[in-house]
Order: C-alpha cells, then sequence, then structure tokens
C-alpha cells in the first residue's frame, strides 16, 4: 500500500493506518471484514486462514471495468491484463462458486468488443457463466440494446436480474442511463418497481448482495460518481439483516458502511483512475503510471459468505505484473 | 398554377446536369466556380469538457468536434435534434446548424460535460 501513488491512499488517517498495518505483514492482499459498522482484521492473509473461516458458507469472485477495446498509454495489453486474473481465478485453492463481473465490459459498447468480451470471459473456467451488469461505456450508442445482445441474463430483455445461490439472493442492475438530474445515471421507477416486487419475495434473514455499476452512494457528484435515486433502492434494502452492495466504474477501492448495508466499489482489470477531488487534477481520465506499477493498481475480489456473520469477508488481491 | 411532373422532372434532370457540370469543373480548377462559402466551426472536446462550452454561429453554419481525450465521449442534444455515435480518441462529429434557436447537448457518457450552440441569423 505505501507504494501507491499518494491519491490512491485511502483518504481517511485511521482506515490508511489500519490499512499500512495490515499491508506490512500481509503484502499484497488485504484481508478484512465489516462486524457492526468497524473495519477489523480476520487474521492473517493466507487461504488458509480463509477456508477454515467457511465451513458451510461459499466464496465468490467479482471483477470489474475490462474495458475490452481500450488501447491507450494507461494500458497497452488489456487482454493480458484480463489473463492474469482468470489465471488467478482458475488457480485459486478454493474454488469460487460464481464470478461476478461489475460492469464496463466493453470500452465503446462496440459488437466486437462484446463478442470478444463474452469469448475471454469464457477463460474463467472454474465457473459456467459471469454474472454481468453493464456500464455507461456498454450503454453508449443505444441504451442495452447492444449489450443484451451478448450479456442479456435471464433472456427476458431487461438489463436487471435476480438468482439465488447457495442460500444468497443476488440482485443485478442497471443504473448508466435515465440522466434526470443531469450529472448522475440513475436507475428509474421500472427498475425500481421490479426491485421491490423482486425483495418482497426474500427473507429478511437472507444475505442479500447488489451488483450495480456505478456506486449507489455519491461519492463525488462533478465526476457522476453516484446514482440520482439510490436511496430509494437503499430504502428497500435496509429491512434485510445483511446486504452488500458491489459496485465498479471508479477504479479503485472505496467503502461505505450504513447500518445493515455495505457498499463496497472494485479496482479496474484496465487501467487506474485518480482520486477525486485534488487540486490540478479535474477529470476521471485513465491514469499512466510507471512502468511496473501498473500490476498493483488492477486487481480482483474474493468475497466469502460466512453462515452466522452478517457481514462478507473480501480480499482484494491486485493482479501484480 | 399546377407544375406537371413531368415538368418537374425535366427541371430537376436539369438542374441535376448544372450541378454535375459545375462539380466537374470545380474538381478540374477548383478556384474557377465560386461556391458561397460555407462556414465551419471546430468544437475540442478536451479534459471532458467541450471548448468553447457555449458558441454563437450563424445559420448554415456547419460545427464540427473533435475528441481529444484517451476517453470516449458523445454529442448529443438535450431536444434530440443531433446526436453522435459513442466517440473515440480522434472521431469527429459534424452537424450543420440551418434552423436558429438555442440547442444545448451533453456528453451521454458523462452527463456533467454540457455544451450550448445559439443559432442566429
Amino acid at each position: 500500500m505505501k507504494d501507491q501513488p499518494s491519491e490512491l491512499r485511502a483518504t481517511n488517517p485511521r482506515r490508511r493506518e489500519v490499512l499500512r498495518c495490515l499491508a506490512d505483514w500481509s503484502g499484497a492482499a488485504i484481508v478484512w471484514t465489516v462486524l457492526g459498522g468497524v473495519p477489523r482484521a480476520v487474521g492473517d492473509a493466507s487461504d488458509r486462514a480463509l477456508t477454515s473461516a467457511e465451513p458451510h458458507g461459499f466464496t465468490f469472485v467479482q471483477i470489474s471495468d475490462t474495458h475490452f477495446g481500450f488501447n491507450k498509454p494507461a494500458n497497452a495489453n488489456i487482454v493480458g491484463s484480463f489473463r492474469l486474473a482468470a489465471a488467478e481465478i482458475n488457480a485459486l485453492p478454493t474454488r469460487p462458486a460464481l464470478v461476478v463481473h461489475t460492469g464496463d465490459v466493453s470500452h465503446l459498447s462496440k459488437p466486437e468488443e462484446f463478442g470478444q468480451a463474452r469469448e475471454l470471459l469464457k477463460e474463467i473456467t472454474v465457473v459456467d457463466r459471469v454474472h454481468c451488469v453493464p456500464g455507461e461505456h456498454d450503454t453508449i450508442d443505444d441504451g442495452v440494446t447492444g449489450y443484451l445482445r451478448f450479456f442479456d441474463h435471464d433472456g427476458n430483455g431487461k438489463a436487471w436480474y435476480a438468482f439465488d445461490h447457495g442460500g444468497v439472493h443476488f440482485v443485478g442492475l442497471t443504473n448508466t442511463l435515465n440522466f434526470n438530474t443531469g450529472t448522475l445515471a440513475s436507475l428509474g421507477n421500472e427498475q425500481l418497481d421490479w426491485l421491490k416486487q423482486d425483495l418482497a419475495g426474500v427473507s429478511k434473514s437472507t444475505p442479500v448482495v447488489v451488483l450495480a455499476h456505478i456506486p449507489m452512494w455519491t461519492i463525488w457528484e462533478p465526476w457522476g460518481w453516484g446514482t440520482a435515486d439510490a436511496a430509494q433502492a437503499l430504502a428497500l434494502l435496509r429491512p434485510f439483516g445483511s446486504v452488500t452492495v458491489l459496485n465498479g466504474h471508479i477504479h479503485q477501492v472505496l467503502q461505505k458502511v450504513e447500518g445493515n448495508v455495505a457498499l463496497h466499489t472494485a479496482m479496474s482489470l484496465a487501467y487506474p483512475l485518480p482520486a477525486p477531488g485534488q487540486p490540478g487534477i479535474g477529470e476521471p481520465g485513465p491514469v499512466t503510471v510507471a512502468a511496473g506499477e501498473l500490476g498493483k493498481l488492477l486487481g480482483t475480489r474474493r468475497l466469502s459468505i460466512v453462515p452466522g456473520n452478517r457481514s462478507l469477508a473480501l480480499i482484494d488481491t491486485p493482479i501484480g505484473a | 398554377m399546377n407544375i406537371s411532373s413531368r415538368q418537374l422532372a425535366d427541371s430537376l434532370s436539369r438542374k441535376r446536369r448544372t450541378l454535375a457540370f459545375l462539380a466537374a469543373v470545380a474538381a478540374a480548377a477548383p478556384g474557377l466556380v465560386a461556391a458561397a462559402p460555407a462556414k465551419t466551426v471546430q468544437v475540442a472536446i478536451e479534459k471532458f469538457a467541450f471548448a468553447p462550452k457555449e458558441i454563437t454561429v450563424a445559420s448554415g453554419t456547419t460545427i464540427v468536434w473533435t475528441n481529444k481525450d484517451d476517453t470516449p465521449h458523445t454529442v448529443t442534444s438535450v431536444d434530440k435534434s443531433f446526436a453522435s455515435k459513442g466517440m473515440d480518441t480522434g472521431d469527429v462529429f459534424q452537424h450543420t446548424f440551418d434552423v436558429e434557436g438555442d440547442f444545448s447537448y451533453l456528453c451521454t457518457v458523462h452527463p456533467h460535460m454540457t455544451g450550448t450552440v445559439h443559432v442566429r441569423k
């Protein structure tokens, strides 16, 4: 962590302290869980510790922001970066139950990019499919129409879906459309109505995992880092005992805990973006870093459902090269 | 007075022949045929902003937007009268503004990027 550019370290001093302590003895991987709203280190970062902590739960993987089609100085080998991550996922000692992709699958919403993505995602061989939600780079020209030709989850022609696995309810949302406020995209009323109906059939004690590309809390409005009507969705989720919201979009890890709801953004597998609010950096454009540094800033996330624990255990791992 | 379709066809084909002749001359000797000057104005899309952000042009002007960022952008008017496809680095989009009025537009990938075109006589 201390080798990262200053703009990408945690901004909260206490959290910086916690992360530096963890990084010193756990290397690149960060293992922590959130109990009662307070981050606590689970133990050391070895897989042995993680496996022994999940007697009847399961593990899944989040990847995000692959941006297939991107070819600029910030990363001239997008496919190579993805393949490093795919190899790591395929080599995990505990086979993940599923893999999710929180959007910006493509860079320009082009059919050839979606096609390439669909083929490359099959290189994650430890699962049958990757559950994707679209990012705004996937909905550029014609909303979700082009994206759905390749990634329609249930064949319903809808950009949202839900499924259950191992006692956990997963929800996939699209929040890259409907620019009603001018700066933030939104979920829209049709999707919110669907979400309300979907959650009505889920018991409050069932853990819920929500996938959506753009952060579901407002991190930095001038850059579109937020969802205009997220509060309505979170109100529907709040009654549940354990809610984990997984987002992408900002190409860096930030978290927020609100009672039973924990929200986490993720690293990209394409290129880093700057932290907001710094003098001299006015826009969220791809950041070109020194040779050898890129691999520390791209990564994947492993999550574990631990029965009896309200919160999921998370490990964020850089791809390294 | 009714113009018969035959007369119309004759008139159009004459116009077409005239235009074809002028085009051939212009191609062979560009200075020879004085065409009415069509004004073209450049707008840069750079650092997540349209520059100039606000612009006033005469009707008949063509505006040419060029994306100079490493990120895709679009030029999409609020009233849907003009809309580019996704623009990669170096991509260009142009629109000729014949109708007077005020046209707000934004980038649909980054909706905080906005611009305005004022079209006057």
